[in-house]
């Protein structure tokens, strides 16, 4: 076990009952990922990249095995402790965006810190960041309907960093965008990554986020193939 | 205070839905307190005329006298005892003596009974001052409007009236109706004929005697007079009150049928928002909402149905009682063989308690029906909403 690790996997396995029969998700996964790193998982659909970005997320619980997160056992936590676990240290970027449609961008980005009750004005410049962050400080007041695609995910990304999380978590974000819009989302991250030196995982098949990535993680039904390290320019940057 | 303010700015943002719900509700609202003011103006407007014109503050009735047996009546009806006297004379209690009679209008029959009344008495609401202020040789008499209706008689007409006196003998003698008074009871004016005491008693020859004693509001009897009965308010209004309160229960059946289907707006309205919404749920799931959160974010969205209900209801429903306050509502010829004792309209009376009580009734209800569906999301996987399915 890597004490360093921000997040740590051991012998993680995920199984879906389906009937009479069974589906392994996860298949003794071990993994750990240090703060700040930007990687990916990567492989066919069905491998259970989602899955593991749930656990890792708190948002499911293994079925064998063991998971740390920022010193947590997700599995051991109650849904209060891991819905808390949430709201202070994991920001999520949605491949559909999950954007709350009756609210303005700004209420959208805004959500979490209520969650957190920071005060007024502190949310509020906080929230005015995270929209300077992502470029669209200009449609504050904008509802989601009223926005591109690659805008609301530029909303999604601002919602999940405006707490200044330790982890993001991006299940497929660039996969209802085109290709401009994809390199500007990936920019964006990229460049939060290392203004914050906040922690991305991705769950990708997207060839655009994988060339982004500082680290590649293959899954092929429910086990890491691979694992292996890039030269992005980011990673250049930041090595020692 | 976060879920409320999230909650507002759910329901206000789902817009016209929304506001068809209020709307719904605020109907139901509106519809339970007018309807209840109605049945609280019905039973205290039939009281109190009842209490004016008929019951005073108490009766003390003859022994032998019921009011719901006929037949007694020759028997009921003896000398004023002292103890009661004095009541009389201090003007706290009026004497009214009753007894059977034959009407013969247009040479029909008509069985009446005769009430000797004391023209001087200020008790009753019974416009009797007239029996002594007019002349001629025929006794005087007062009936009520439907009485002159159902004897076709008017003022000045003469008509023929038999009785029997108390040791047997049938007798008989013109009357003359004096005055037809409008009243909104029926129970001083159906079958009967208003005759001065005095009068009655010399042609019953039951010289100083009475059949009942009506109380001045307020004033006190003594308890225990032989040979006669005390009755109170309690006893002598429970016929009205028994109409009113099946009249309520009836009313209440149709107040719960239209609570339930606002309710089951609201229930639609949260059942369908869970349905719709999970993908939400899950979203705010993954940003750290907690179950017991989300229950009450949407267990206040409904209650917030309610209170928005309450302020458009009072936008519109304010006015409506307002004005029936003021005008009444307009009740029907035909109310008056209901037995109902109220006139040509129905003023409501609205309490605090009853605008009160319904409010704090619909938002409980609402409540109620909101969470339940609230508490289902609870049980939702985060992955699950996220997906958009149920679990």
């Amino acid at each position: 076990m890597q004490d360093s690790a921000q997040i740590q996997t051991e012998n993680l396995v995920k199984i879906y009952p389906m009937g009479i029969s069974r589906i392994v998700a996860l298949n003794d996964v071990n993994l750990a990922f240090r703060a700040g790193e930007f990687a990916g998982l990567v492989g066919p659909s069905g491998s259970g990249k989602t899955t593991l970005l749930n656990i890792i997320g708190s948002l499911d619980l293994p079925t064998e095995g063991s998971v740390r997160v920022m010193d947590r056992k997700v599995e051991i936590l109650t849904h209060k402790q891991a819905a808390r676990l949430r709201s202070r240290h994991i920001g999520f970027i949605f491949q559909t965006f999950n954007l709350l449609p009756v609210y303005t961008v700004f209420e959208n980005v805004e959500f979490p810190l209520l969650l957190l009750k920071t005060a007024a004005a502190e949310r509020k410049t906080a929230v005015m960041d995270a929209l300077e962050w992502v470029g669209l400080a200009d449609r504050a007041r904008s509802k989601p309907n009223e926005l591109s695609g690659g805008q609301c995910q530029r909303v999604a990304i601002a919602r999940a960093v405006v707490k200044r999380p330790e982890i993001v978590i991006a299940d497929e974000p660039t996969a209802n965008l085109d290709a401009e819009n994809s390199h500007r989302i990936l920019d964006t991250m990229q460049e939060l990554n290392s203004r914050l030196g906040t922690t991305f995982i991705f769950a990708t098949h997207d060839q655009k986020v994988i060339d982004h990535l500082g680290r590649i993680i293959t899954l092929v039904d429910g086990r890491v193939v691979k694992d292996e390290m890039t030269a992005s320019p980011r990673d250049e940057r930041r090595a020692p | 205070m976060i879920i409320p303010r999230l909650a507002l700015r759910n329901i206000l943002g789902a817009r016209v839905r929304t506001w068809l719900n209020v709307l719904v509700l605020s109907f139901a609202f509106v519809a339970i307190i007018i309807f209840q003011g109605l049945y609280k103006g019905l039973d205290e407007q039939a009281s109190q005329a009842k209490i004016e014109t008929e019951c005073g503050g108490g009766q003390y009735w003859h022994a032998r006298y019921d009011a719901y047996d006929s037949l007694s009546l020759d028997e009921a009806h003896g000398p004023i005892p002292e103890s009661l006297a004095g009541l009389v004379r201090r003007g706290d209690a009026t004497p009214i003596l009753i007894a059977h009679g034959t009407l013969y209008p247009r040479g029909r029959i008509l069985p009446v009974l005769l009430k000797g009344i004391d023209p001087a008495q200020k008790i009753l609401s019974i416009p009797a001052g007239l029996l002594e202020r007019a002349g001629g040789p025929d006794p005087p008499a007062v009936v009520g409007r439907r009485m002159a209706k159902a004897a076709g008689l008017t003022v000045g007409d003469t008509v023929t009236v038999r009785w029997r006196e108390t040791g047997g003998a049938f007798n008989a003698l013109d009357i003359r109706i004096v005055l037809v008074m409008s009243t909104s009871n029926p129970g001083i004016d159906n079958g009967q004929i208003w005759l001065p005491l005095e009068r009655l008693r010399t042609m019953t020859r039951m010289e100083g005697q009475a059949t009942i004693l009506v109380l001045r509001p307020g004033a006190a009897g003594p308890s225990g007079v032989p040979g006669w009965e005390y009755k109170d308010l309690d006893f002598l209004l429970q016929d009205i009150r028994s109409l009113v309160h099946a009249k309520t229960v009836g009313g209440s059946i149709l107040y719960f049928f239209m609570l339930v289907l606002a309710m089951l707006a609201i229930f639609d309205t949260q059942v369908l928002s869970v349905f719709r919404r999970r993908k939400e749920i899950g979203t705010m799931m993954a940003m750290g909402m907690t179950r017991a959160r989300i229950i009450g974010l949407f267990t206040m969205e409904g209650a917030l149905h309610a209170v928005l209900a309450a302020v458009v209801g009072a936008v519109y429903g304010i006015p409506l009682a307002a004005y029936l306050v003021t005008r009444g509502w307009a009740l029907p010829e035909s109310m008056d063989s209901y037995g109902y004792a109220l006139g040509r309209a129905l003023f409501p009376v609205y309490s605090a308690g009853l605008v009160l009580g319904t409010t704090v009734l619909v938002l409980a209800v609402t409540t109620l029906v909101s969470y339940l569906p609230a508490r289902k999301i609870s049980r939702m996987k985060p992955t699950e909403a996220l997906r958009g399915k149920r679990s």
